[in-house]
């Protein structure tokens, strides 16, 4: 008896597994994992505090789980404690990113945690950056629904990542957009192409105010039109949202409202690019007590060239004003030919960049409104940026770019600091790559900035020796030779070996980091000094 | 009683045998856009049985502008010789996304360009950071990946697409 009820048993868990296994293996688990950890000297000369734990760790790991037309994915993550620079919030371990989806029929269903865009963003986006440390995925419940052919359809309704909990608020969302070539058949091959987008939101928080009366729903709304033609391409995007008091627009009532328009033309060798926006009180997060990067339901990127030299992305780094700001920016990329003076054998890029971005020119009105707003006008300078680049390659080993940048940099404005005024600056690049042969090259950039006010001149060298595909060695030194205080002309030396394998990259480097400002996007995170060594491991399966 | 647990054994084996015979990876099937603004399926990466590149970047990242560059200068060669095409997938957000075409055409480029200006794709591949490449054999399957873009490293990824397109394999 004993044995036959054993061997049900067994055979039962046989088949369970069998069937588990089975499933399992029509479906596929991948993933991808990155460590970073630090180790902390103190060191007073650059003002980099002493570590308690004297190391700090970040990591996460994405599992996702696909299986035709469902996928399932969790993310672990560990800051023991978070790296200096990180938000101190993010503490311990904990999975605060898990989700399921399937589509069928035209429906893709997601519960759990998602990111998703209206738009451009300028009402709605969720993401993560987690090089910022910022993510504010939201945690409820996503539906796509496509009803008939270029018809897109997505609602939406969840809480917004806080940390390791979640905001107060509530935020649901809906938004359509049209591809009238996909819709109407008579429009399928026509070269222009013309898509219509429209799109809702509405966040939810009690009022427990005791003085003020607060809306405790705050709708906003945004439309848009994208048409393209060939090399044309034209994109605009209005939003408006009802009165918002909150801690960032110091309690006003006022209602607030976004423009952004961009056009581009391009064509082989050529490419041109004209933005501009008005941003009027559209700080919208749902807790109107938030500050920071908490629990930003819209994304306001700034309209600013997103640089990539160190001196010219650290410096002066600008976030758009979220309260108000007029920007416009044009870009031109253009390639002369091959094989003739200019170009040379390979052909020369040029680009150049203009961006600025100023306040708005405001009134003050003595209602809860707070202010009126002329946008005929500027207001005072936030930020100006005129920049040029060459990019020449010489022959198979030898190329190299020729960058200028100026700078007018309202730093007040741009990091919040009372007292501080403008900013100008020059900033210089060479940068130039020698290739040994097939395997081995060396890049070297050589950077200066000079600037009269604020911390002065500054000099930064790079240099980079790359053995492909596996190995590289970086050594980084910045030196603030220009400051007015002698104590603090300091050097900054970083070096860095890199080995890589397919996915996996390995980093352990060692040096000093300046305190600064780190942005992407329309983020920004400020970064303390720091001495110390550091590892970074990141792979993905 | 012996009998019983053997076949169980056995039967777990054998199993646990089919899941490892399992093929390469398949990409995952994410909606993301092309630049015209056109809704595009990443099923639709495909290319006759011929080799393919997925190539991730954004318009901010130096290495794997300067590697596109790179290999923009080699590509009629590459096609004609294997027949590859190169997808290049940009992550750029809503900052950048409308200079992603007036760059590749102020460059130039001639591969396919595609938009994942929400991020899926990139998540759905694992994507850590760009540069981030991936071969893909005739049958859509993931056979190579390379997290970095130095100089040389186009040398190497075209090693490995002509291993593919002669059907050997990648060690």
């Amino acid at each position: 008896m004993k044995n036959k009820i054993l061997s049900l048993f067994l055979f039962f868990f046989s088949y369970a597994f069998f069937q588990a296994e089975y499933i399992f293996a029509q479906g596929e688990i991948h993933g991808n994992f990155q460590v970073d950890a630090q180790y902390y000297n103190a060191d007073s000369a650059i003002g980099a505090l002493p570590v308690p734990e004297k190391m700090l760790m970040n990591s996460f790991t994405n599992l996702i789980y696909t299986n035709g037309s469902f996928s399932a994915g969790v993310r672990f993550e560990s800051y023991l404690n978070s790296m200096q620079g990180f938000d101190p919030r993010y503490i311990g371990n904990g999975i605060p990113f898990r989700y399921a989806s399937f589509n069928r029929d035209n429906f893709t269903i997601t519960v759990g945690s998602y990111y998703e865009q209206f738009g451009s963003g300028l009402i709605f986006r969720s993401y993560e950056e987690r090089g910022l440390g910022y993510d504010n995925a939201m945690d409820g419940i996503s539906v796509k629904f496509t009803p008939y052919k270029g018809v897109y359809l997505k609602g939406l309704v969840g809480k917004q990542r806080y940390y390791f909990t979640h905001g107060p608020g509530i935020v649901r969302g809906f938004d359509g957009e049209v591809s009238l070539n996909e819709m109407i058949t008579s429009m399928n091959e026509k070269k222009t192409k013309i898509f219509l987008g429209g799109s809702f939101v509405s966040k939810f928080q009690s009022d427990q105010d005791p003085v003020y009366i607060l809306p405790q729903n705050v709708g906003a709304w945004a439309y848009r039109l994208k048409l393209n033609h060939g090399g044309w391409a034209f994109f605009s995007e209005y939003a408006t949202k009802i009165n918002d008091p909150s801690s960032v627009n110091n309690y006003i009532y006022k209602r607030g409202g976004g423009l952004y328009v961009n056009s581009s033309y391009s064509q082989k060798g050529l490419g041109v690019n004209l933005a501009a926006k008005v941003i009027d009180n559209m700080n919208f997060r749902s807790d109107r007590t938030a500050q920071n990067n908490d629990l930003m339901i819209n994304y306001l990127p700034s309209l600013t060239r997103q640089h990539t030299y160190n001196l010219a992305s650290t410096i002066y780094p600008y976030a758009t004003q979220p309260n108000g700001e007029m920007a416009y920016q044009a870009d031109i990329t253009y390639t002369m030919k091959k094989n003739t003076l200019l170009g040379g054998n390979y052909g020369t890029t040029l680009l150049i960049n203009y961006a600025s971005a100023n306040g708005l020119d405001t009134v003050r009105v003595p209602s809860g409104l707070g202010y009126k707003a002329n946008y005929t006008k500027f207001g005072q300078v936030y930020y100006k940026d005129f920049n040029i680049e060459i990019q020449k390659k010489i022959n198979k080993s030898f190329k190299f770019n020729l960058f200028y940048a100026n700078f007018a940099y309202n730093k007040e404005v741009a990091l919040g600091k009372v007292g501080e005024g403008m900013v100008y600056a020059n900033i210089e690049v060479f940068d130039f790559t020698y290739k040994f042969n097939d395997t081995h090259a060396l890049r070297m950039e050589l950077q200066a900035l000079q600037t009269k006010q604020d911390k002065g001149d500054w000099a930064t060298v790079l240099a980079e020796y790359t053995i492909s595909p596996k190995w590289f060695f970086t050594a980084l030194c910045q030196y603030n030779y220009g400051n007015s205080i002698v104590s603090d002309r300091q050097l900054y030396p970083i070096a860095q070996i890199g080995f890589i394998k397919n996915s996996t990259r390995v980093t352990l480097g060692y040096g000093k980091q300046r305190a600064g400002v780190f942005c992407i996007g329309g983020i920004c995170r400020v970064v303390p000094a720091s001495n110390g060594a550091t590892i970074s491991i990141s792979s993905s399966f | 009683m012996k009998n019983i647990l053997l076949s169980f054994i056995i039967t777990t084996i054998t199993t646990g045998f089919v899941f490892a015979q399992k093929s390469e990876r398949v990409i995952p099937s994410v909606n993301i856009k092309k630049l015209d603004g056109t809704l595009y399926n990443t099923d639709n990466i495909k290319n006759n049985g011929k080799p393919i590149i997925i190539d991730f970047w954004a318009t901010w990242c130096s290495p794997c502008k300067a590697e596109l560059n790179a290999i923009a200068e080699e590509y009629d060669d590459w096609q004609k010789e294997t027949g590859v095409v190169l997808y290049a997938v940009s992550i750029d957000d809503a900052r950048n996304v409308d200079k992603i075409a007036p760059y590749v055409n102020g460059k130039g480029w001639e591969y396919e360009v595609l938009s994942d200006v929400n991020g899926d794709f990139k998540r759905a591949m694992n994507v850590n950071n760009v540069p981030h490449v991936f071969v893909l054999n005739g049958n859509r399957e993931i056979v190579y990946q390379q997290n970095s873009a130095a100089p040389g490293d186009d040398k190497k990824l075209y090693e490995i697409v002509k291993k593919v397109a002669k059907g050997e394999k990648i060690d």
